[in-house]
């Protein structure tokens, strides 16, 4: 049984770097949240305090607020993305000149650094450097100013979420309409179906585990935005793009107390993991039983 | 396939580019004007190229040292994950070891997870356990290289698994039953042919730690800063410098460009972690 040896050999350092750098820190952060724990306070040393901090952090304003953000954040950008995606793909079905052109500058925007991406719509929108307050005063007359609305501030980061992220949706649609047999729409032609009944009964179905991924991949990523925003907005103005990423950074980070900032960061983990995990699930599951 | 002028749908397709490009170009606008030019009306059209913000960049002492960290970090990191990963894709695909699908599943639960709830762990761990004597892993490029690991090694492991299962175990034991040693057959029979499979993996890993953000800005001080973490500096501090901040975007931007010309294609595959082939 040498050769068995042999590969745990070869998976070790994997798994001792996931280890440290995975593992422990996880452990670590939930351990730290039941403590109290200021280095610069009166009394540096870790003190056991129990759910105190978990329960200091549920009714905290702050990071309340900036969970209701978030969520907002996520399902306004999520949802246009998927829509418009999908409206982008169904467009890129047809044979037209260059289309293997326009696929490639469309795929652009998801190689760029986030931090970028915040650094270009910052050019984009800050007032007297930006073109589009400038159209927006020239055409409407509309004074935008993205430091001092709030919904403007918003919208922006929505704006640039879907900017930034489409493309993927697009591309991972684009590959499942493309894998589709063609014999349920002939069939469905036929049978005198209109197209909104051969989207809603025969395309959604059929792209629906695509569609799945898609949106797993989205929300998990939408939930972690923070260097964009925290570039192009810096969490302003007042709360209003504070994203929980942009608040445990700003917020929770900088106050050197270890163990509130951790059982935020452990609040926001579990969180996560839900969302994804009932998404998987809600999505999943009726499909598998009828399988089944 | 529908109906439909194929010329509209490329006008349409015309259309997206342009929004997708714009961004772009309007980065670069900013970034060959000079100062002075910025506080009229914004203009579309350029009147000249003025290099000279390029070049102050490139003349800073501060700013140079970011650039060699971000590329002895993003270097030394990608090198390192896929040739871990490599190992551990050739042990997961040859080896019949208990549990090895868990151990599969397991490493990406680490991609998963938002950086920002790690910032305070990995922050304290680095300062307070993982040291030996006065050396801790804060600020230092070797600790960042480790660091970025917790993203970048799934993904290689993920990316990696296909192309390692793809080549035939017959092979292998056609060398073995030759007498060649297992690091033999791994480098001289396996490696050669998983070639373009690694190519991909380190490209995109090195891509990915280029532009991470968030842990360099609060694991580095600033003898392991890297160039993303300047970006930002450079904005809080002296925030109304936009054509320096432009260059230095686009000096983080050029990079990835380049990189983008080469893996385009698998580019999805990638960010999907192989859920949808792109």
């Amino acid at each position: 049984m040498q050769s068995r040896k042999l590969g745990w050999l070869l998976l070790a350092p994997t798994l001792i770097v996931l280890f440290l750098f995975g593992v422990v820190p996880f452990v670590y952060v939930v351990y730290v949240s039941f403590h109290d724990w200021n280095p610069f306070a009166a009394n540096p040393d870790m003190v056991f305090s129990g759910a105190n901090n978990f329960r200091r952090a549920v009714f905290d304003a702050g990071f309340l607020a900036s969970l209701g953000v978030t969520v907002a954040f996520v399902f306004f950008a999520v949802l246009s993305e998927l829509v418009i995606g999908y409206a982008l793909a169904q467009a890129f079905m047809k044979d037209f000149p260059g289309k293997a052109f326009f696929r490639t500058i469309h795929t652009l925007p998801l190689i760029m650094a986030p931090i970028i991406v915040g650094s270009i719509w910052k050019l984009m929108t800050t007032p007297s450097i930006g073109i589009i307050p400038s159209l927006l005063d020239s055409w409407f007359g509309y004074d935008m100013n993205i430091g001092q609305s709030a919904a403007t501030a918003f919208v922006i980061t929505v704006i640039m979420d879907i900017w930034h992220w489409t493309p993927l949706v697009t591309l991972t649609l684009i590959a499942a309409l493309v894998s589709l047999p063609p014999d349920p729409f002939e069939q469905a032609q036929i049978d005198g179906a209109n197209k909104r009944q051969i989207f809603w009964h025969i395309t959604l179905p059929m792209i629906a585990p695509a569609v799945v991924a898609t949106v797993f991949i989205r929300l998990m990523d939408a939930l972690r935005t923070v260097d964009e925003v925290l570039m192009l907005t810096g969490g302003g103005p007042g709360s209003a793009t504070r994203y929980v990423g942009v608040h445990i950074f700003k917020e929770v980070f900088p106050r050197t107390n270890y163990g509130y900032g951790s059982a935020v960061s452990v609040i926001v983990l579990y969180l996560t993991i839900v969302v994804c995990w009932l998404l998987y699930v809600s999505m999943l599951a009726p499909r598998n039983s009828k399988k089944g | 396939m529908k109906k439909g002028n194929p010329w509209l749908y490329m006008l349409f397709w015309i259309f997206v580019s342009f929004l997708t490009l714009f961004p772009i170009y309007w980065l670069f606008v900013i970034s060959v004007k000079p100062a002075v030019d910025l506080f009229s009306t914004p203009d579309i059209l350029l009147d000249g190229i003025y290099w000279q913000n390029y070049i102050d960049v490139l003349n800073d002492r501060t700013l140079r040292g970011y650039m060699v960290n971000s590329l002895i970090i993003s270097s030394g990191n990608a090198l390192l994950c896929t040739t871990l990963g490599f190992f551990a894709c050739y042990a997961l695909s040859r080896f019949n070891m208990s549990g090895k699908e868990s151990i599969f599943f397991w490493t990406i639960t680490n991609r998963m997870a938002p950086p920002a709830v790690f910032l305070l762990p990995l922050f304290l761990l680095m300062t307070q356990v993982y040291r030996v004597g006065d050396f801790s892993l804060l600020d230092t490029r070797i600790g960042m290289i480790l660091v970025y690991c917790t993203f970048n090694l799934p993904f290689a492991i993920w990316t990696l698994r296909p192309t390692v299962d793809g080549i035939p175990k017959e092979l292998d034991e056609a060398a073995y039953v030759d007498g060649a040693s297992p690091w033999k057959v791994i480098t001289e029979v396996v490696f050669p042919l998983c070639r373009p499979g690694l190519a991909v993996t380190l490209i995109l890993t090195w891509v990915f730690a280029w532009n991470e953000y968030l842990l360099a800005a609060t694991l580095t001080n600033f003898n392991a800063r890297t160039l993303t973490t300047g970006l930002s500096e450079y904005v809080t501090t002296t925030g109304t410098e936009w054509g320096i901040m432009a260059a230095i975007s686009m000096f983080t931007l050029i990079p990835a460009l380049i990189v983008f010309s080469m893996v385009q294609k698998h580019i999805v595959t990638g960010l999907t972690f192989g859920a949808v082939k792109g």
